[in-house]
């Protein structure tokens, strides 16, 4: 028995943008942005206005993750309205200048959906990575994303932790969806990352024209791993690091990690083990980008969300 | 073959962060000079930090490429404040260690370095006859159970030699991959530590008199590179490696094996006329200077017992 009083009715996705190059060495977004720009038919749908999009130019230029500060770190509060000054960090302006074009983050303005294409040197896989768990849009997009994938596994990661969430480029949207594909080592593009990413939007921009059209989609349930705590390597007084992630954690991603389990290996031998209480399934393990941010790994939970039916709201 | 004698290898260089972002060197590096020498060491080591300022930026270079400054050229270039950080480190790295060419330098240099490619552990030398480096690779064969140990060499002659092995009487790179730049993986710096103790072991053995035997080692001789296929105008790179050929280092390409998959779908195949063996097969450094993956032939080579 459907239960139609419990369908949510929700504004049409017309705007849709998708951008590539927020750091400027993960290969696989810029490449399909670039691709893209040149040639939209793959990515066109009925009704759709998509918009393919650089998102930190000058770092794509030179092929490094960010010129001045990291843009995904950018698009806070008080970057977005801080005046325009002389001598700004190239990222902070360039966030203001993305609010302008997509945005403004949280008005009835901002584009519908944007997609950000990542990649990480991690052993993740296809990783959607979700800020809302209340988000039924996105909820029931990467539901259908997972099952158009399979059998090829597309995992999820939900960042809405209070302190650990971050301003990302995408948030400037209703809707942001973060793609993260690995494992790719900066600056080099390898074709299965790339394929996987591809194949990832075309059912993304499928469901979201299924949507407009006014497909209705049933309740369904999405299983989530939510981020717990960042886990650091250990350091000497310098800030040097003292070990590496133990061979037995590296590449593991996504698997349980239980207390008494290898975690580091320092560099003189000496294995330092996982003392959590609680099994967590760790995730961004050896990220080379996270080293200055003091991230070895990332620990998730399992969660499940429950998302309600959707359709398009009728005008 | 005869057994061949040779001097004594008594000054070893150990270099690491050549490239700032090839780390598991950089890590090594930092390590070995943690350990004081007490003068009790059988061989003299001196431990290098290359591009000191690379490393701290973690970039694989400041200006210039570090391991393309050591030909005759650059090392005799007039250098001044406003010479690129890179050319004057050179210069700074052969009056340390060399100069090349010269009785005083060093008599064996091993330089440390990643590559995102799959290639494991390669000695990478200018000689396919340096009775040093290939009784260590054969070592390295020997001792290495979970690694494998191949001999690269370029056909290149000393002078336009430009990489900072070829400061030492003896030298040569010591890759190790798969690493992206930037990481340091467990299981690659300790193979890479693991290479270096056994290069110092063979070392001290061959110089308190041990006879090593002869035998045979596959040497490959580097043959060409081969670049991405590229818009015309944009030069922008129109394909990625063919996933079939992806991390396949060291593997035969036969004529007609897939090489490239366009980003439009169609494969590109190897066109030459002999099969050769790819290596570097997409390595991250590599795109700026045209290379996709470079082509070697093989061919076992005879070495003497040394004493």
């Amino acid at each position: 028995m459907s239960s139609r009083t419990n369908v949510s009715c929700l504004h049409e996705a017309r705007r849709v943008a998708i951008f590539g190059g927020t750091h400027g060495n993960e290969m696989s977004g810029i490449t399909l942005v670039n691709m893209w720009k040149q040639n939209s038919a793959e990515i066109e749908r009925n009704g759709l206005l998509i918009k393919p999009f650089i998102s930190n130019p000058k770092a794509v230029e030179k092929c490094i993750r960010y010129i001045d500060t990291d843009l995904n770190r950018a698009f806070t509060p008080e970057n977005l309205s801080a005046p325009d000054v002389e001598g700004r960090l190239y990222e902070v302006q360039r966030a203001k200048e993305i609010n302008r074009m997509f945005g403004p983050k949280g008005s009835s303005d901002a584009y519908d959906v944007i997609f950000d294409l990542h990649n990480t040197t991690s052993n993740m896989g296809s990783t959607l990575i979700l800020e809302s768990s209340t988000d039924l849009f996105n909820l029931q997009m990467v539901h259908y994303i997972k099952k158009a994938m399979a059998p090829h596994t597309c995992l999820v990661l939900l960042n809405e932790h209070p302190q650990l969430k971050y301003s990302t480029t995408r948030s400037v949207a209703k809707h942001p969806i973060g793609l993260e594909v690995g494992p790719q080592p900066q600056g080099v593009l390898r074709s299965n990352v790339f394929e996987s990413m591809r194949t990832i939007l075309k059912h993304a921009l499928d469901f979201i024209e299924f949507f407009n059209s006014g497909v209705e989609f049933p309740p369904c349930t999405i299983d989530v791993f939510r981020v717990q705590e960042r886990m650091d390597y250990p350091r000497d007084t310098n800030g040097n690091i003292t070990a590496m992630v133990h061979p037995h954690l590296q590449d593991c991603d996504w698997e349980p990690l239980n207390r008494g389990d290898p975690m580091f290996l320092t560099f003189d031998g000496r294995t330092i083990l996982y003392e959590g209480a609680n099994t967590v399934y760790p995730t961004f393990i050896n990220e080379a980008a996270y080293y200055e941010k003091q991230q070895a790994f990332t620990t998730t939970c399992r969660e499940i969300l429950a998302a309600n039916a959707i359709r398009k709201a009728f005008k | 073959m005869k057994a061949v004698a040779m001097p004594t290898v008594s000054r070893v260089a150990v270099c690491g962060g050549t490239h700032g972002n090839e780390l598991a060197g950089i890590y090594l590096v930092r390590e070995m000079l943690k350990k004081r020498a007490d003068g009790t060491e059988p061989v003299s080591v001196v431990t290098v930090m290359s591009n000191p300022r690379a490393a701290q930026l973690c970039v694989r270079y400041v200006e210039t490429d570090l391991n393309r400054c050591f030909t005759r050229a650059a090392l005799s270039a007039p250098v001044s404040e406003t010479s690129p950080y890179e050319m004057v480190r050179s210069q700074e790295l052969n009056a340390l260690l060399g100069p090349k060419a010269s009785m005083q330098a060093v008599d064996l240099l091993c330089d440390l370095h990643n590559t995102t490619a799959n290639t494991g552990l390669c000695l990478i030398t200018y000689s396919d006859r340096d009775w040093i480096c290939l009784h260590i690779c054969k070592h390295l064969q020997a001792q290495m159970a979970s690694t494998p140990v191949r001999y690269v060499h370029f056909d290149i002659p000393l002078n336009e030699a430009y990489s900072l092995d070829s400061v030492g009487k003896h030298g040569f790179a010591m890759e190790i991959g798969p690493q992206p730049h930037g990481v340091v993986r467990s299981v690659i710096f300790s193979a890479m530590q693991e290479g270096v103790q056994l290069m110092m072991d063979w070392i001290c053995q061959f110089n308190s008199g041990t006879l090593f035997e002869g035998g045979w080692v596959d040497v490959y001789t580097m043959v060409k590179n081969i670049d991405y296929p590229r818009d015309s105008e944009t030069h922008v790179i129109t394909a990625a490696v063919h996933p079939d050929l992806q991390d396949r280092d060291f593997c035969l390409l036969h004529p007609g094996d897939p090489m490239f998959l366009c980003f439009s779908g169609e494969t590109l195949r190897y066109r030459g006329k002999e099969a050769l063996y790819p290596f570097f097969i997409n390595e991250g450094a590599y795109y700026e200077k045209g290379v996709a993956l470079s082509l070697a032939r093989k061919r076992r080579v005879q070495i003497p017992s040394v004493l």
